[in-house]
């Protein structure tokens, strides 16, 4: 029973990254249709940002990630102004090579800059394990920050996107970019703008992925990354709320198939039941139908 | 009429330039004029150009974006290199194992077709792409953990470890788990990789210019439209999908037998990527293009190989640059004025003229 929970806690932590990952996927492909497969490499270099800022400036963890989430945003920004934004009316598959052709940019200049060998990622939430049930039950810090960190991100994203002026823009440029652009919203703006954001994200995700799983590599960002797209599609791309749902639910799978079924075949469990999933409810779990027009 | 004899002459001009090159590249060969890592790259060569040939079935002509077409390769190649490695007493000669391993590998692949098809192509768009991603991961994930053996009882399988495969003491591991093939043959030779190129292409254009195949196209081109005139959807769908998935498979033989040991974590969502990249970039639909890009962009690694660390880098900024360059209206404008400055004539001037009104829109 204490195994049962101590799994699905794990789950939700683990969730909570992809859904963090997910987040940014499912907002970039809310507004500009386009899969960017350079964001799981984007949570790579924003986890490389705050290990130097840590290793090597020795600045305290606290300014280290808010370095990594600046230069992460802006990163965002100059790929969306230089690869992305000369493709806005390009054909999408145009835009996924683009997008692929950064993911390889991104992690060879990381090969370059940082090398190939693994990078021990330093200890950032330096918390005592919380215990219950007389030490049957032993929740790690990171865990406890990263379900923290994952609901205050939710909160505050839920927030901007009903309230704010920026997240009104951007849910009427995901509605209709062209009756948007008619009511005077700046469309290429809105767009740099969930970039930003997106990639603000990738950042906290990096640091909090790297805290849980704490070896650095150019390619570590990879599989987060097809996983967390993975989850932006099972709760249904485009949607917000999906987004969060689906990559929870992901990291519970996950977790539950490596403790109760296999550990090898976890990954084929994920996947499989991604299908079974997408089967039953083509645009997943929370996503639009999309109705057809002859 | 006058139609069919040009695509037919287009045909033709294709197998001559795959049949010319196989022509220089053996005198190159007899001749001596061929670099070490060249000719080490002239089998990888031949299976990518297969593979981007039958890739551009799926995403070309039937229009459905599939990223998980290294799946296929990597069952051809496990298939292909089982059967070649099994036999190897029973078939002395080198030329048959592999004609059966590359035969065995596409009916493997194609079954493996049929299973990820059905589900798959009911799909649509984005979503139908990352299914093929995630069938693409599953096949990954159960090959790594795939144990192979043979003794004098025949083939043992186990997807738990080699112990547990209970071979006899004569028994010889051909698929290890995780460290992958060991200990293979190398059987594949440039010529069976051009005969390769060869039936792919045979294969492919003869189905895009058949009944079949015109049936394939109007799915892509207007699903609705083609449904209504009486064209099965799911039947045409899956011949595409399961055609490009035997080809691969194919193709993944060869690969598997090129090397003397080979691991499932090679075929990985990289790989799809890459053959998506030739097929991309080579013109989408466009089989003498896929063919041209898959050369050129596999040699090119190599050639860059004097840059040593930065090649992949500059492999992906030429990938990004390439992109922006066809698919950006004004550098479009630029190119094609180019073009017709080097040519003395306008390509298309109506097409010209949108695209330069396109430019103020955004």
């Amino acid at each position: 029973m204490m195994g049962l929970i101590s799994s699905l806690i794990n789950g939700i932590s683990l969730g909570s990254v992809y859904a963090i990952i997910a987040l940014g996927y499912t907002m970039v492909y809310g507004i500009a249709k386009m899969l960017n497969f350079a964001h799981g490499d984007v949570i790579m270099v924003g986890a490389y940002i705050c290990f130097c800022g840590i290793s090597y400036l020795s600045l305290p963890p606290v300014l280290a990630i808010a370095l990594a989430i600046v230069a992460c945003t802006a990163l965002g920004i100059v790929i969306e102004g230089l690869a992305y934004k000369p493709l806005r009316s390009a054909p999408s598959l145009a835009v996924l090579i683009t997008a692929i052709g950064v993911s390889y940019f991104l992690q060879n200049s990381a090969l370059l800059i940082w090398k190939s060998d693994p990078k021990v990622f330093p200890t950032i939430f330096n918390m005592q394990p919380l215990q219950f049930f007389d030490g049957r039950l032993t929740i790690s810090g990171v865990t406890l920050v990263t379900v923290l960190c994952c609901i205050v991100v939710m909160v505050c994203l839920t927030l901007f996107i009903s309230r704010s002026k920026i997240g009104k823009a951007m849910r009427a440029v995901s509605e209709d970019k062209v009756a948007a652009q008619l009511m005077g919203i700046n469309v290429n703006r809105t767009i740099s703008v969930t970039f930003a954001i997106g990639s603000g994200l990738a950042a906290v995700a990096g640091v909090l992925l790297c805290s849980a799983y704490p070896v650095l590599t150019p390619t570590t960002g990879s599989m987060p990354g097809i996983k967390a797209f993975t989850a932006a599609v099972f709760g249904g791309i485009g949607s917000v709320p999906g987004a969060m749902l689906g990559g929870i639910l992901l990291g519970v799978i996950e977790l539950l198939a490596k403790s109760y079924i296999s550990t090898q075949f976890s990954d084929a469990i994920v996947f499989a039941v991604l299908i079974v999933v997408l089967l039953i409810r083509p645009t997943g779990i929370l996503g639009k139908k999309i109705s057809e027009k002859v | 009429m006058k139609n069919v004899k040009k695509t037919r002459r287009r045909d033709f001009t294709t197998y001559g330039i795959v049949v010319a090159a196989y022509i220089v590249m053996q005198a190159l060969i007899m001749t001596d004029h061929i670099t070490n890592s060249l000719k080490n790259q002239l089998i990888p060569i031949c299976v990518y150009i297969c593979m981007a040939v039958s890739l551009n079935l799926v995403v070309g002509i039937l229009g459905d974006l599939s990223l998980g077409h290294a799946g296929f390769m990597s069952v051809g190649a496990f298939s292909g290199i089982v059967v070649s490695m099994s036999l190897q007493n029973a078939i002395p000669s080198g030329t048959v194992r592999l004609i059966l391993a590359i035969a065995v590998g596409a009916m493997t692949a194609a079954i493996v077709g049929v299973l990820v098809g059905v589900p798959v192509l009911r799909l649509r768009g984005d979503y139908l792409a990352i299914v093929t991603l995630a069938f693409g991961e599953i096949i990954k994930n159960i090959l790594t953990n795939l144990y192979v053996g043979v003794d004098v009882n025949g083939l043992h399988i186990s997807f738990k470890d080699a112990m547990s495969m209970g071979m006899g003491l004569d028994g010889k591991t051909i698929i290890n788990g995780p460290i992958g093939a060991v200990g293979v043959t190398k059987l594949a030779s440039f010529t069976a990789g051009f005969i390769l190129i060869m039936v792919t292409l045979v294969i492919t254009l003869n189905l895009v210019n058949s009944r079949s195949g015109r049936a394939i196209k109007a799915i892509r081109d207007n699903r609705i439209a083609a449904e209504s005139v009486g064209i099965n959807i799911t039947k045409y769908k899956l011949l595409a999908f399961v055609i490009s998935a035997a080809l691969a498979g194919m193709a993944g033989a060869l690969y598997g037998l090129n090397y003397s040991g080979l691991a499932a974590k090679k075929f990985d969502f990289n790989t799809s990527i890459l053959v998506l990249v030739f097929v991309v970039l080579g013109g989408i639909g466009n089989i003498r293009g896929s063919i041209i890009a898959a050369t050129v962009l596999t040699v090119l690694p190599e050639m860059l190989r004097a840059m040593q660390d930065y090649r992949m880098l500059i492999y992906a900024i030429v990938l990004i640059l390439v992109m922006l360059i066809t698919n950006n209206p004004t550098l479009k404008g630029y190119l094609d004025l180019a073009k017709t400055k080097l040519t003395g004539r306008a390509k298309d001037p109506g097409a010209a003229a949108a695209e330069g009104g396109a430019d103020h829109g955004e």
